[in-house]
């Protein structure tokens, strides 16, 4: 079977651009199977990267070791960063991390409460990491804060409202719009929309999609939800008890996988 | 060291002392930085401000004078009782005058006249982490001191602007001490947070609950928060003081009759005497001061 880098060293269109992210060797495990291990790929700037799964396959821990929020039990993870350059995550400050944390990248957690503040407004919610990289001008603060919400389709209006006041969307929306203000190069999504209404997460994954093709973002997307996949991803890895079992394109993947569980999963999400 | 009362010396126990001592001069050393510190617990009434007190205790000589205020005022119940504590456990000198005294324990404000390089002012704090009404978690905002992410912080003055048009915090104003930690400054008004800077006096906080002490040294640069649209600004009063004239002091609004008839009087009831003694008068000049009740 090719491993991903095989596959993109083949591709053309990669050939002379350094990759945003690798992983070399990464393990994480809390108990023999549980956790994740021997994963290597590299990401690619301006793609997109589905880890696809069901629960416990440990796709959720090599995000949160991505994301430098789990220390790994070994393996590196280099990100190729515009302020520090290129950087070993693991190996670096704590400061560094943190810094990249809220200016190049974003983190949309899968439960809004964890990635919002719920006790301030939306337009605080937003702002915050224009203050927290130095912005100082209310006005100015004020009005990409509109624009942002704007961008993820919530009224203005509601600039001055809470979170806790927002629908489940509009929860997701502001989410997304309080990660993007600082125009991140790489964001990391966590079933984003897990646990929403059919036809909200229609128009929440349509939004995702415009928003990651107009900003040429870099993500890598955490489903258990192979339309998710299909609609967002360039690229797939299929998990299964922590390692990783199939990789390709997309569209690859899912209408011709090739290894068992991989022809499992699709074929019982055709069933439903 | 020990008083004819049979109490150790300010009450406090010496082991106690030097833990205190110990976490003071972290504290100067470290402008702002909450200094954690150990000890005995003061066996005092809830309310008494235990922090300000362990830190009196702790820092307080036989040569001392002291003064107390809350709320500005020397005669409050809490003021009066903490200064017969010291002069009882003690033995130190009393005294109700700014320019006299070499210790000032406060709640709530910093004296009109400006401090001196031989003074020590000692702050009761309840609640010294400025960082915890947006992050609950200790681990974090200790983390987020140790970085500078203060980001979290300015989202509170934005909150203040978004609902009010401008910055409403009044008490409490968080400030950037020596252009590294943000710190609270204890209940104070606003309109005190300039005299923080750059003061001649040892400036000294003691939280009791949190058992935390944080300094701000002689001459340090004191910094609160704002905007560049939305810049810091003092209370201000249309009123001068009723009794002493003064435009520039810290007004108290006073209830003076059953009618609801009311007057603006200085919350500093030592400057306030100090200024009617020098022949400043106020509108109601007629009145004698002692009838002038300031809560
Ligand atoms: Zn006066």
């Amino acid at each position: 079977m090719n491993t991903v880098v095989d596959l993109l060293t083949s591709a053309s269109e990669w050939q002379d651009i350094a990759p945003l992210l690798s992983v070399r060797e990464l393990n994480k495990f809390y108990a023999p199977g549980k956790g994740c291990g021997d994963i290597n790929f590299d990401l690619y700037p301006g793609e997109v990267l589905g880890i696809v799964g069901e629960s416990g396959s440990g796709k959720s821990t090599l995000l949160s070791c991505l994301s430098a929020r789990l220390t790994p039990d070994s393996g590196n993870v280099i990100y190729n960063s515009e302020q520090f350059g290129e950087m070993d995550l693991y190996a670096c400050e704590e400061s560094m991390r943190r810094v990249l944390m809220r200016s190049e990248w974003g983190i949309v957690h899968q439960h809004a409460r964890d990635g919002l503040r719920m006790n301030v407004s939306a337009g605080a919610n937003i702002g915050e990491r224009l203050m927290a990289v130095g912005e100082r001008h209310y006005g100015d603060i004020r009005a990409k804060a509109e624009e942002w919400l704007t961008a993820v389709e919530i009224d203005t209006g509601r600039i001055d409202d809470r979170p806790s006041q927002f629908s489940g969307g509009m929860q997701q929306r502001l989410q997304i719009a309080r990660n993007l203000v600082t125009h991140p190069k790489l964001v990391f999504m966590d079933e984003p929309t897990g646990g929403l209404d059919v036809s909200v997460q229609a128009k929440l994954l349509d939004l995702l999609r415009n928003l990651v093709s107009r900003l040429g973002l870099s993500v890598i997307i955490v489903t258990h939800d192979l339309a998710v996949a299909r609609l967002l991803a360039h690229r797939l890895m299929v998990m299964r008890r922590g390692e990783v079992v199939e990789t390709g394109l997309t569209d690859q993947v899912l209408d011709d996988p090739q290894h068992p569980y991989t022809q499992l999963l699709v074929s019982s999400i055709l069933q439903n | 060291m020990s008083t004819a009362t049979g109490y150790n010396f300010a009450y406090l126990d010496e082991q106690s002392k030097r833990m205190i001592r110990r976490a003071i001069l972290k504290g100067v050393a470290i402008p702002g930085y909450q200094v954690p510190f150990g000890g005995r617990e003061m066996p005092l009434p809830h309310g008494w401000g235990t922090g300000g007190m362990q830190v009196t205790a702790s820092v307080i000589g036989e040569a001392d004078k002291l003064k107390v205020i809350d709320q500005g005022a020397d005669d409050t119940t809490n003021a009066v009782s903490i200064r017969r504590f010291f002069a009882h456990t003690a033995g130190v000198e009393t005294t109700e005058q700014t320019a006299e005294a070499t210790l000032i324990q406060t709640r709530h404000r910093i004296p009109e006249r400006p401090l001196q390089a031989d003074q020590i002012l000692i702050y009761q704090v309840p609640i010294p982490e400025p960082l915890r009404f947006i992050e609950p978690r200790e681990s974090e905002t200790r983390k987020m001191h140790a970085l500078s992410e203060y980001g979290a912080m300015q989202v509170k003055l934005y909150e203040d602007v978004a609902r009010f048009g401008h910055i409403a915090t009044s008490y409490d104003y968080p400030v950037m001490v020596n252009n590294r930690y943000m710190m609270d400054p204890s209940p104070i008004p606003k309109f005190d947070n300039p005299k923080m800077s750059m003061m001649p006096a040892l400036q000294l906080f003691g939280a009791g609950f949190e058992k935390r002490i944080y300094a701000v040294p002689p001459f340090t640069q004191v910094e609160s928060l704002d905007f560049d649209d939305h810049p810091f600004e003092v209370q201000s009063w249309d009123e001068a003081c009723a009794i002493c004239g003064s435009d520039h002091s810290f007004l108290d609004e006073v209830i003076t009759d059953d009618n609801g008839s009311k007057m603006f009087v200085c919350s500093d009831t030592d400057y306030c005497r100090e200024r009617v003694e020098q022949g400043f008068v106020g509108t109601a000049a007629d009145l004698p001061i002692a009838e002038v009740g300031t809560n």
